[in-house]
């Protein structure tokens, strides 16, 4: 009996693992070339940063003999180094207020949840869909009246309430998952309602709330809108620096490039770093 | 010392009333078992009593102190969860000594209250181990422990072994109820599992629907049940039930025609029935017995032999019957069996499905599960 059944079904299994590999291995492929064009316009932009001036605007080819001659020019012209202080300031500050201000949020939506809950989600998501040109006279003038212009405290507040629907509404699907048994036998221990953050939800959550943050911080760090137009020297990020390049004396490509390539560079090495962490948080939910 | 008192208790989710006015008395050091079918608020009502869901109406008392505003971790108890609830990211002993943690008792203090109760527990080697490097027996351990270290005055058990196989639910069964010794606490445990409910409770409260059906020593509910959910639900295999007619009521008990025709006089005080009710005999699997004069019979259409037992289903009319019957029955599928029983063994239930009481308490109807032990034990029997 076994034997029979054994005798039947292997050339099924083999063929089964046969379409299985095939699948996989179109995945891939597919996964691949994705990312590819995902990328392309990121890796042309780096080359572009080591060619010359008019090699960058000669035909495309991958051919060309590298130069520094951009990044010096870009290096020679002004201080990357205090565009990129901004740039961290602003990112680092806003997501740590973001966070600050959404853990809360976050925790009575997903423990505290009212009829109302879901749909105080939905509202606080679909301020993302408003246009910020739309606000960018008023946010404009109550800037001048208070003196935040040219500010990386008005950077910060602008970026914290950027984006504090999404990090409000990721947090909250983390913490949903957490299970609810876990806070309750903290508070039978004792334990109030900061201590319950504290010591188990903030630790249990962790992988989530870190990719959050990444998440919070690449977006400040690439806003280029509100850093373009609420700032002019003092408090320009590295996005204005880029902007810079385009503007006075025509584009040029090559050391747009290389600036941009620069101001890039910081955040795709922390993404790099933690890309671990990131695809864990972002998945949290989903494999868990 | 605590005891616990519900008084009218009600909760409603919104619209929908779970818990419908409950009233419960607790002694000190009892073992109560709330037990009763999925869904019928079991789980609800230990959470009120742990204060993690407000009662909507009534109070809670331990001690003759009303609780219901005070929070849980004030109410002196301490509760095991279902799920466990370990803390994943902390080891055993992080665990176990995490409310001293929150209360900011020193560390030498903390360890030696671990080690102590880690000691009855038998959890020693593993208190450098985080929760996912247990088995569900340890982790359901650790998870008791935790409690210990709390020295509550009530423990509060929610299905604490039902993730557990059988054989260590035994196990820790046997476990639970030296604890219960040992500890001197009074503790309240909910299950749907029969055996556990029989064996451990002091006082088993069935509930049903969001209202306590019966409250009772698990023999009493066993030989005495008030009505036909609670007759139905304790025991098991099921309580058999039998449409009879009412034949006649005497001071010695009430005469019934039962459905093959024969007749028998139950010994149940039946002053307050009407000529025309309609009644329902019930008799336990248990308590059938084989007989070729016995006043029953049907066709045996499944047999299922136990070794020691026989289960035996019946078909009779309209019913399926069950009968518990001996290891080494001849009898085999098809067959027509007679079959009877105890009159004193039976029961019977009015139309309104409340049982007629009977004319005679069971001797045992009293028993805890302190009783059975022998005279040389102390008595822990609250006074
Ligand atoms: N937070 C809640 N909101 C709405 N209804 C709830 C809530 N919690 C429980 N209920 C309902 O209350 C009823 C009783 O639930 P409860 O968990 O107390 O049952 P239980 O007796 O513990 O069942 P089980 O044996 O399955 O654990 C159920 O019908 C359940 O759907
Ligand atoms: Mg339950």
């Amino acid at each position: 009996m076994t034997i029979l059944r054994s005798a039947t079904t292997a050339p099924r299994s083999v063929t089964g693992l046969r379409s299985a590999q095939s699948k996989r291995a179109m995945i891939t492929v597919l996964g691949w070339s994705v990312a590819l064009v995902i990328f392309f316009p990121i890796f042309w932009m780096i080359l572009t940063g080591f060619k010359t001036e008019s090699a960058a605007i000669a035909d495309p080819t991958l051919i060309f003999s590298p130069t520094l001659e951009s990044y010096q020019a870009v290096q020679a012209r002004s201080g990357y180094t205090r565009f990129a202080l901004n740039s961290v300031a602003v990112a680092f500050g806003s997501t740590f207020f973001a966070l600050l201000l959404a853990i809360p949020a976050a925790y009575s939506m997903a423990f505290l949840p009212t009829k109302r809950t879901k749909g105080t989600l939905l509202w606080m998501l679909s301020t993302k869909m408003l246009p910020p040109v739309g606000v960018l006279v008023p946010i404009y003038l109550i800037f001048r009246d208070v003196g935040l212009l040219d500010t990386r405290t008005g950077l910060i507040i602008i970026y914290t309430l950027m984006n504090l629907p999404i990090v409000v509404w990721m947090l909250y699907t983390f913490f949903k998952d957490m299970p609810k048994d876990i806070l309750e036998a903290g508070r039978m221990d004792g334990a109030s309602t900061f201590q319950e953050v504290f010591f188990l939800l903030l630790p249990l959550t962790l992988p989530g709330i870190a990719s959050t943050g990444l998440l919070s911080i690449i977006l400040s760090w690439n806003e280029a809108f509100w850093s373009l137009n609420l700032t002019s020297s003092k408090a320009a990020p590295l996005t204005a620096y880029i902007a810079s390049f385009s503007s006075p004396e025509g584009l040029f490509w090559a050391k747009l490039s290389a600036a941009s390539t620069m101001a890039i560079a910081p955040i795709l090495i922390l993404g790099w770093m933690t890309q671990k962490q990131m695809v864990r948080g972002l998945t949290f939910g989903a494999v868990k | 010392m605590a005891t616990l008192q519900l008084h009218n208790i009600t909760k409603r989710f919104g619209d929908t009333e779970v818990i419908k006015g409950i009233n419960l008395e607790v002694n000190d050091r009892e073992f109560v078992v709330f037990v009763g079918p999925s869904g019928c608020g079991k789980s609800t009502l230990m959470r009120m009593i742990a204060g993690l869901e407000s009662a909507t109406d009534g109070d809670i008392l331990i001690n003759g102190q009303r609780i219901n505003d005070v929070g849980p971790a004030d109410r002196g108890l301490a509760m095991v969860f279902q799920s466990y609830a370990l803390y994943p990211h902390m080891t055993v002993e992080g665990n176990m000594g995490f409310s001293m943690r929150l209360a900011g008792v020193p560390k030498e203090e903390r360890r030696a209250k671990v080690l102590e109760a880690a000691k009855i527990l038998q959890l020693e080697p593993l208190l450098d181990r985080k929760p996912k490097a247990l088995s569900g027996g340890q982790r359901q351990r650790v998870a008791i422990g935790r409690a210990i270290v709390r020295n509550p005055s009530i423990f509060l058990f929610d299905e604490p072994l039902s993730n557990l196989d059988a054989a260590l639910r035994v196990q820790m069964r046997i476990e639970l109820a030296r604890l219960h010794d040992e500890l001197d606490a009074t503790m309240i445990y909910v299950t749907h599992d029969q055996i556990e409910a029989m064996t451990m409770a002091d006082k088993i409260v069935v509930l049903h629907d969001g209202v306590v059906e019966q409250v009772g020593s698990p023999m009493a509910l066993y030989h005495h049940p008030c009505n036909r959910f609670v007759a139905g639900f304790i025991g098991s295999p099921k309580m058999n039930f039998l449409p009879v007619t009412l034949t006649g009521v005497a001071p010695g008990g009430v005469g019934v025609r039962l459905p093959g025709g024969g007749e028998r006089s139950i010994p149940v005080d039946g002053t307050h029935l009407e000529e025309s009710a309609t009644l329902e005999l019930g008799v336990r699997p248990e308590h059938l017995v084989l007989d070729e004069q016995g006043p029953l019979s049907g066709e045996i259409k499944v047999l299922e032999r136990l070794g020691g037992q026989t289960s035996l289903y019946v078909q009779m009319n309209d019913e399926l019957i069950t009968i518990m019957a001996d290891g080494d029955v001849a009898y085999r599928v098809n067959d027509t069996v007679h079959f009877g029983f105890a009159p004193e063994r039976a029961h019977l239930f009015g139309a309104d499905g409340l049982a007629l009481p009977s004319l005679q308490q069971h001797p045992l109807a009293g028993l805890t599960r302190h009783d059975n032990r022998g005279p040389g034990a102390p008595s822990e029997e609250p006074a």
